[in-house]
């Protein structure tokens, strides 16, 4: 369960949470609780105060049994634990508790201490050491005590009874103590109100985070985990729905559009794969076709000449010479689509392509009342193709199209224009030198077919050949060399041992060195000379910017094409048009566009109709 | 016990063996047939066969490896190459090495016909020349070699290189001497394109035979002799300078020119 990102969240939040109201509680208890004692404690002194003065006078008379009687009088109230007069010598002589009277007091107990921790007792102190707070058994409630001298006056020393010398000057205290149970009561409850706060607003904190988290982060990254699953699994046409506009929706549509983009190359390498091994079976199918279409052909072809007096027999030999013809048609162009001739290429421009596609199917178009209309750029430049297959490759796509409109008519756009795209895992180095001019073009070892960047590197007494891709921004680096390479390691030229690394360089992503190989004319390929990053850069490359293609698209709106169909158009035999095709078409096509290096792919909406756009590279590979 | 026949078949296929037979009786020809390659070498050193008619793939062997056999061992059969497999590579690469024609499978029996009447006319052609060669003092010319700079596909048609890029297409005069007279061309047209191997034109000659006349080049015509067009006999009077057929922008010279034999070579 902690293994989930929401139960983590929330239990942070919680945490925090607590510890915060923990804190305030606390200070608050602490601060609330001190402002109940101390209010206790003014309490508590003022009637210290009043019990001295309200006796003041009785004890100028020296009527010791009023003064009893006030003590008793203000020991009823109910807070009031005790009221006490000790005198100097430590008697109590007057108490609220009449079994007090006449007991001596400790001058070390606890209520003494104040003024006499030192030899000579204090005569004036402030509030608060006067004040003491204890307990008079341990499970008591606690009781404040107070204490207020009773200091000597000239009426006192002057009196009849001159009880009193005159150079004292404390002649006793009243201790009044109080109890706290009520304080101590309101502290508590007050107490019991912040938990119990505090846990109803973690608890509803908890489920509001709870319950966005859900909304906004697990329900999302669930679906993500699961799209990603699927597609683990080889499912590629998994699209994960809408998840709104936030970083997880992002990353969502960023993860459809990857999943569309895989989904592509592996059609398109799917497509190469069948395309080859297709091509071998059909040569191998028109081989042994035409030698039992070689008996038919030439018997019937014998028999014509043979029986040219005989017109009933002409007749039906001719159908069956003309259909073998017919055959033997169709059996080229089986070959031309295995084959997928090397296109001969020479400059053309794209513009005038389609031009003459239209004008061969012209008066075809006419008659299904087909309107083209053209989108085309005119400021294209001039590219090396094929011109006739890629005329071809048009003709069949309008004459598609125009089977796809039938015959109540409909229109064609045919649409032209510069592109560019991204040259990452693209570009190739073919010519890689060391600084002596040694090639570092390893043709023995090919990364993906193609010759591979070699590099030696001795470390640690040992020495050993490392192979880099090639193609820029893959990184299919084999840096496996049967020993560890330490960080102290030399990268060297096979043949004359030059040191290849970059001075003054380190990779910005690991620290390691960065290897640096001359591309004759092209500038200087740099990479990471480490497994542990994929830092690579190609100034050149990069200052090209993007490669850029020719894009053509031919829209119809003609009948669309199913999804299921969608996925097969381009295999070889796959028609739509029964008896009328052979189903090479498309199949052809791609094969031509596959040796152009350019790519074809389709869109299409059941009875909106298709767009198959074309994408030729400007430049062809050198 | 060897024999002088006109005809050798090898083709793995007995029905195709069979209807070549009945097909080459309709002309006359006597018609010898192997089956697989070890039977035809065998044939072929035990008895003499002007023409040989070879599949190229055959189950023990491809129809190459006869070119190259007869070749070293210097007999002077003329060898037509016949193939299912028929890319234009095959065609090219057989006539480079010493084929007359190249017919791809399926055939008709015109189609068959008309290469068996060329290399026929052929055959006898250069057993004349070798025995003019033999009499030292002749000067009859049988035929008329191509200039120097021209180079050929076997031993059909020409290519001569312009300095502007473009090239003249022709036919030989040897190819000419093996048919009959012209009667009438079909070209093709302007701007249109052909194919290194591809039948480019075909000549219509007496007793309603047509010749195939295979291109020695890839490449766009951008001009066709107007002159030829109206008066055939042309080509047959001056071969490689009036008689040219086409002017092409060539495609792929660099390619196509490795299976091109040079004319210079056919002068002793």
């Amino acid at each position: 369960m902690f293994n989930k990102i929401g139960f983590r969240l929330i239990f942070v939040v919680a945490f925090t949470t607590l510890i915060i109201i923990g804190v305030f509680a606390y200070f608050n208890v602490k601060s609330q609780s001190s402002n109940l004692i101390s209010e206790v404690e003014r309490h508590a002194n003022q009637l210290g105060e009043t019990v001295v003065s309200s006796t003041r006078f009785d004890m100028m008379l020296n009527q010791r049994d009023r003064i009893q009687q006030i003590i008793n009088s203000i020991g009823t109230q109910p807070q009031i634990r005790d009221v006490r007069i000790i005198n100097k010598v430590g008697e109590i002589i007057y108490s609220s508790d009449s079994t007090n009277i006449n007991k001596m007091v400790d001058k070390q107990a606890e209520s003494c201490y104040a003024c006499h921790a030192e030899d000579k007792p204090l005569e004036q102190i402030s509030i608060t050491e006067r004040t003491r707070i204890f307990r008079v058994h341990p499970d008591s409630n606690r009781v404040i005590g107070i204490i207020t001298p009773i200091y000597n006056e000239k009426s006192c020393w002057q009196s009849d009874c001159h009880a009193h010398p005159k150079d004292q000057k404390v002649l006793g205290v009243l201790d009044v103590s109080i109890s706290l149970a009520e304080v101590d009561n309101a502290i508590l409850s007050s107490e019991w109100k912040i938990v119990g706060f505090s846990i109803i607003a973690i608890i509803s904190l908890g489920l509001l985070i709870a319950f966005f988290i859900r909304r906004w982060v697990s329900r999302p990254v669930n679906d993500l985990l699961n799209g990603t699953l699927q597609v683990s699994q080889g499912n590629l046409n998994y699209t994960i729905k809408e998840m709104g506009d936030d970083e997880i929706g992002k990353l969502g549509t960023s993860f459809n559009n990857m999943t569309n983009k895989l989904a592509e190359a592996r059609m398109q390498l799917f497509q190469s794969d069948k395309m080859a091994s297709l091509g071998r079976l059909a040569a191998g199918v028109a081989h042994e076709i035409n030698n039992p279409l070689t008996g038919v052909l030439t018997y019937s072809s014998f028999l014509l000449k043979r029986t040219k007096d005989n017109p009933e027999f002409q007749e039906d030999l001719k159908v069956i010479v003309r259909e073998t013809i017919r055959s033997r048609e169709i059996v080229k162009s089986l070959l031309d689509f295995s084959r997928q001739s090397v296109p001969k290429k020479s400059s053309a421009h794209i513009n005038e392509i389609i031009d003459k596609a239209i004008g061969v199917i012209d008066s075809q178009l006419a008659l299904n009342k087909v309107k083209i209309l053209k989108q085309t750029e005119t400021n294209l430049p001039n590219f090396t193709v094929d011109a006739n297959q890629i005329q071809q490759v048009i003709i069949n796509l309008l004459v598609n199209a125009s089977d796809a409109i039938g015959k109540d008519g409909g229109v064609i756009t045919i649409l032209t224009k510069q592109i560019a795209l991204a040259p990452i895992g693209i570009a190739q180095i073919k010519k890689a030198t060391c600084p002596k001019r040694h090639s570092l073009i390893d043709n023995d070892f090919r990364i993906d077919g193609l010759p591979s960047l070699k590099v030696k590197i001795i470390s640690g007494g040992k020495e050993g050949i490392a192979h880099l891709d090639p193609v820029y921004g893959k990184h299919r680096n084999h840096f496996d060399i049967g020993f560890k390479i330490e960080k102290d390691a030399k990268y060297v030229c096979p043949e004359c041992s030059n040191s290849i690394v970059e001075q003054d360089k380190l990779c910005p992503i690991c620290g390691s060195p960065v290897l640096s190989f001359e591309i004759s004319g092209q500038g200087i390929y740099e990479v990471c000379a480490s497994e542990q990053s994929n830092w690579e850069r190609w100034d050149y490359v990069d200052s090209l910017g993007l490669k850029e293609y020719i894009e053509i698209r031919i829209t119809d709106t003609g009948s669309g094409i199913s999804k299921d169909d969608l996925a097969k158009i381009f295999e070889p035999f796959f028609s739509t048009k029964g008896q009328k095709g052979t189903g090479l078409g498309l199949a052809v096509i791609w094969g031509i566009i596959d040796n152009h290096n350019g790519t074809i792919n389709v869109e299409s909406e059941l009875g909106k109709g298709t767009t198959f756009i074309i994408r030729l590279p400007l430049a062809q590979q050198r | 016990m060897s024999k002088a026949l006109d005809i050798l078949v090898i083709d793995d296929e007995e029905v195709i063996i069979d209807a070549v037979i009945k097909i080459c009786a309709l002309d006359n020809y006597s018609i010898d047939s192997a089956n697989n390659f070890k039977t035809a070498s065998e044939k072929i050193s035990k008895n003499h066969y002007s023409i040989i008619l070879c599949d190229i793939m055959m189950p023990d062997g491809d129809g190459f490896q006869i070119l190259d056999e007869l070749n070293n061992r210097n007999i002077d059969s003329t060898i037509i190459m016949t193939t299912g497999y028929s890319t234009v590579e095959n065609a090219v690469k057989s006539l480079y090495k010493g084929a007359v024609d190249f017919i791809p499978k399926p055939f008709t029996v015109d189609e068959l016909l008309s290469s068996v009447y060329r290399a026929n006319k052929y055959q006898i052609i250069k057993e004349k020349q070798k025995l003019l060669s033999l009499q030292k003092n002749s000067d009859e010319l049988l035929y008329v070699t191509g200039p120097a700079k021209y180079l050929r596909l076997g031993y059909s048609t020409w290519i001569c290189q312009e300095r502007e890029g473009s090239v003249l297409i022709g036919v030989c005069d040897l190819f000419i001497k093996t048919i009959e007279t012209i009667q009438e061309i079909e070209f093709q047209e302007n701007d249109e394109e052909i194919a290194q191997g591809i039948c480019c034109a075909s000549f219509k000659c007496g007793n309603d035979r047509i010749h195939k006349i295979l291109s020695p080049i890839s490449g766009r015509i951008v001009e066709v002799n107007d002159n030829i067009k109206n008066n055939p006999n042309l080509i047959e009077k001056d071969p490689y300078f009036e008689g040219w057929i086409y002017r092409v922008i060539p495609a792929n010279i660099e390619y196509e020119i490795k299976y091109l034999i040079p004319c210079s070579s056919d002068r002793i």
